[in-house]
């Protein structure tokens, strides 16, 4: 374990004589660069594939407490999450394509597993408007026109199962279930290659210093507790 | 009536590496062999940079495993509970097509111990009666070390195995495992490189009296040409190993050391999209004719053949043995019958670490980049007076740097501003110190078909009876002792642990382990095994199974060096002996 003075002389000569490697040669002609070429979408100017206007104005709305612009770092609205999640809901895994969905149904502990009928398309048009629903019996608004603060607690009472969704009528689906499906999609977004419609600008990843595709370090892994100086690279290209 | 295609000398269910080994083995000796994989064809181009280099669509979605839609396995903890489907992958995450989990490993290729081949022969030595659980049935693989030591030899050749050697004909060697069997030879390769966790855990084990060595692995330090003529490159140490297919021909696969040679073989064949879903047997129920399968337009065909290697992952060829009638089915209250018997997992525990001053750089590393010692196998230690037998190898991994998988403290935020201050912060300056122990076959750990649940074609899916018993919460206790010693040693900044302790149950829904074994063991007693020491089916003479499905119980290390061997063993005795003299290797 090297001092941190050490290590950032170590650090500074490292990024001037890498720079002098030529960067990585990315496949050309591979068939996964072709739509991500193309400039990330503006989140204003995005038009959903699955969510409806009313499904995508929540889905913005708790993006944007789950992880949020303010201090240091992107937000997810400022990656495209929104955008990663409509887009992995139109994708063969929005209709659970690889799951087994066959009945019967039978409830039991929650140690054996994701137990419901219902595909991830499913369960945020279910989630969404049951969350909706308690919104207007507990606050008589809609969630995403509440203060940020009064979000957050809705987001809390909903990852604490505390949003009774049985007494809404709903058979299957919990708040706790809804909300860990929207918390693990939208670190997904936050954090996988920009193909994928999120990260954008590769921006989570530059803010934790993870170098994306570049997926060849045989000149690195001896560098011992030494910062990587690199930026990312992403599946098409894309340098950060 | 179903279509049916001309007969085959031997037909092999499953093209990952034991299908792979048997294609190889069985063109060989001069048949005409087909194999049928169940799921796409898949080739080193589908591996080409950057294509695995997608967290999103390997390792989180699983692009790569069997898809439960047409495979599930149902699971229950004990006798009483009804079993659920496992209708979305979790604790374990089996292969699917061509390469099977060998195309998705991590690549860490270890042997188990000599005593491990042997441990129900141990313990009878080293336990007193009444100190072992009254309902644990391990049993003696019925092989031994020295039978099998040529065939690791083999194996490791053929995978380009790199590490250092701990004990060379008896000689222990500096710097490798001294508590290993005595190899024949060493290592083909030297280890791969260190990085800065391993360099840690390595100097902290020596300080406590441990023997660390390097993570025996099939990710090559080299370059390297196997005994088939086939090339790999040395591995670029690029962070997508564990779930990814490889991008730089680095990670022993059945593509990158036999498929490409196997295809040469003009007795070779295979089909894909093939899912066999029964074998069929001769009236009297002694040979098998054949197997049944769906192709991909669905259509149901015969393969006549007049050999059978059920050579899919251990869970599914069990499934079929159940639903092909072979050999009897085990029912765990007259504790008769032997298919589904002694099924066995993997414990794993561990204290994830974090550092605020140290930089990891955990994506700049190969699959099985890391140190382990085996100081704590059996035999290697006195566990009788901890209550528990069986062992772990204890090991600080690290398998990939993804950044969707970060490890972060449990006390950290899951969500909103202090989540991303916990992953900033955090990223890059996490360690794992690591127990992957031995599970035990008990009466209630077992496989047999579902009463309720079908995949797409009819057939009953299979039911897993499994939780964690006292013995391996006693091991996990003591092993977590140890860990904690080590930790102590390191000063992290913050810590926190993951047990399998005292009235822990198995969950479904995070990963545990893809070592699913047992369920149709091997051995020398028809009345507790349902293959014979040669793999070979006690009740239908032609059917071989060459699988982890033959371990009795399962060990502290990874299963692929053993199955791997188990499958060249099983192919020399039918090489040898089998095809002169069809008929049973070994008499009831």
């Amino acid at each position: 374990m090297s001092s941190r003075i050490h290590n950032r002389q170590r650090r500074d000569f490292l990024r001037g004589s890498l720079t002098m490697i030529p960067a990585i040669t990315l496949g050309s002609g591979v068939s996964l660069t072709a739509r991500a070429a193309e400039q990330a979408p503006a989140l204003s100017d995005y038009s959903p594939l699955f969510f409806t206007s009313d499904e995508w104005a929540f889905v913005l709305a708790a993006c944007d407490r789950l992880i949020p612009g303010e201090g240091e770092g992107p937000g997810a609205l400022d990656t495209n999450v929104p955008v990663f999640i409509d887009r992995q809901m139109d994708a063969p895994y929005g209709h659970a394509e690889r799951w087994y969905m066959e009945g019967p149904f039978v409830a039991g502990s929650s140690d054996l597993g994701f137990q419901y009928p219902y595909t991830p398309r499913e369960v945020y048009q279910r989630g969404i408007a049951l969350t909706q629903r308690w919104c207007q019996q507990h606050h008589d608004a809609r969630f995403e026109s509440l203060e940020a603060d009064t979000r957050d607690q809705v987001l809390s009472a909903l990852e604490q199962g505390e949003v009774d969704f049985a007494a809404l009528d709903e058979e299957w689906l919990t708040s706790d279930d809804f909300f860990s499906w929207l918390l693990q999609h939208t670190k997904e977004g936050y954090l996988s290659d920009p193909i994928h419609g999120g990260n954008k600008n590769m921006a989570a990843w530059k803010m934790v210093g993870f170098p994306g595709a570049r997926a060849s370090f045989r000149d690195w892994v001896d560098q011992h507790d030494v910062e990587y100086p690199l930026g990312p690279v992403s599946l098409s290209g894309e340098r950060g | 009536m179903a279509k049916q295609q001309p007969r085959v000398d031997a037909v092999i269910v499953g093209l990952g590496w034991s299908g792979s080994i048997m294609g190889m083995e069985l063109t060989e000796a001069g048949l005409n062999v087909l194999a049928l994989e169940r799921g796409a064809d898949r080739t080193n181009e589908d591996f080409a940079y950057p294509k695995p280099a997608d967290e999103l669509q390997y390792g989180i979605r699983h692009t790569m495993m069997q898809k439960p839609k047409q495979s599930a396995v149902t699971i229950r903890r004990d006798l009483d509970e009804r079993a659920l489907p496992q209708r979305k992958l979790g604790a374990f995450l089996p292969g699917d097509g061509v390469g099977g989990a060998g195309a998705h490993w991590t690549g860490v290729l270890i042997r188990p111990t000599p005593t491990d081949l042997q441990l129900k022969s141990f313990a009878d030595q080293a336990f007193e009666p009444g100190v072992l659980q009254d309902d644990m049935q391990i049993q003696d693989f019925g092989v031994t070390w020295d039978e099998l030591e040529p065939h690791f030899t083999f194996f490791e050749k053929v995978c380009g195995q790199s590490g250092t050697t701990g004990n060379l004909n008896g000689e222990i060697q500096e710097g490798g495992d001294p508590f290993e069997g005595p190899r024949s030879e060493p290592y083909p390769l030297p280890a791969l490189q260190d990085t800065q966790n391993t360099e840690m855990f390595d100097k902290a084990a020596r300080q406590l009296g441990y023997h660390p060595f390097p993570n025996p692995s099939a990710n090559v330090s080299r370059a390297w040409t196997n005994p088939y003529g086939m090339q790999l490159g040395p591995c670029n140490y690029c962070g997508f190993c564990s779930r990814y297919g490889c991008l730089n021909y680095s990670k022993a696969s059945p593509q990158t050391c036999i498929l490409n040679a196997l295809k040469q073989r003009s007795n070779f064949a295979y089909r894909t999209h093939a899912n066999v879903t029964r074998v069929e047997l001769a009236d009297d129920g002694k040979t098998a004719t054949g197997v049944t399968y769906i192709d991909g337009d669905g259509e149901e065909v015969f393969q006549p053949a007049d050999i059978v290697i059920l050579a899919s992952y251990s869970l599914n060829n069990v499934r079929l043995m159940l639903n092909s009638k072979i050999g009897k089915p085990y029912d765990p209250v007259s504790r008769t019958g032997v298919v589904g018997r002694n099924y066995a997992y993997q414990v794993g525990g561990g204290i994830n670490m974090y550092f605020d001053d140290i930089d990891f750089n955990p994506f700049a590393t190969a699959g099985a980049t890391g140190r382990m010692f085996n100081d704590f196998s059996p035999g290697t230690f006195d566990s009788a007076q901890h209550g528990f037998i069986g062992g772990a190898k204890m090991h600080s991994s690290q398998a990939s740097g993804t950044p969707i998988k970060t490890s972060l403290p449990k006390s950290a935020p899951k969500w909103g501003k202090g989540y991303k201050d916990a992953l900033r912060e955090n990223y890059g300056h996490h360690m794992k110190l690591s127990m992957t122990g031995s599970v035990m076959s008990y009466r209630s750990n077992m496989l047999d078909l579902d009463p309720t649940w079908k995949d797409p074609y009819g057939m009953p899916l299979l039911r897993m009876t499994f939780d964690w018993k006292e013995n391996e919460q006693k091991l996990s206790r003591f092993m977590r002792d140890r860990l904690r010693e080590i930790a102590d040693v390191l000063k992290p900044d913050r810590m926190d642990e993951g047990f399998q302790l005292e009235g822990s149950h198995f969950k479904v829904t995070s990963y545990v382990s893809t070592h699913n074994v047992g369920g149709a063991a091997m051995g020398t007693d028809p009345s507790t095994s349902a293959v014979n020491r040669y793999l070979q089916s006690w009740d239908v003479h032609n059917v071989f199974v060459p699988s982890g499905s033959a371990f009795p119980q399962n060990f502290q290390a990874n299963p692929t060096d053993l199955i791997g061997a188990l499958t060249y063993w099983c192919a020399k005795k039918i090489r040898e002996d089998y095809l002169k003299n069809p008929g049973p290797l070994m008499s009831v």
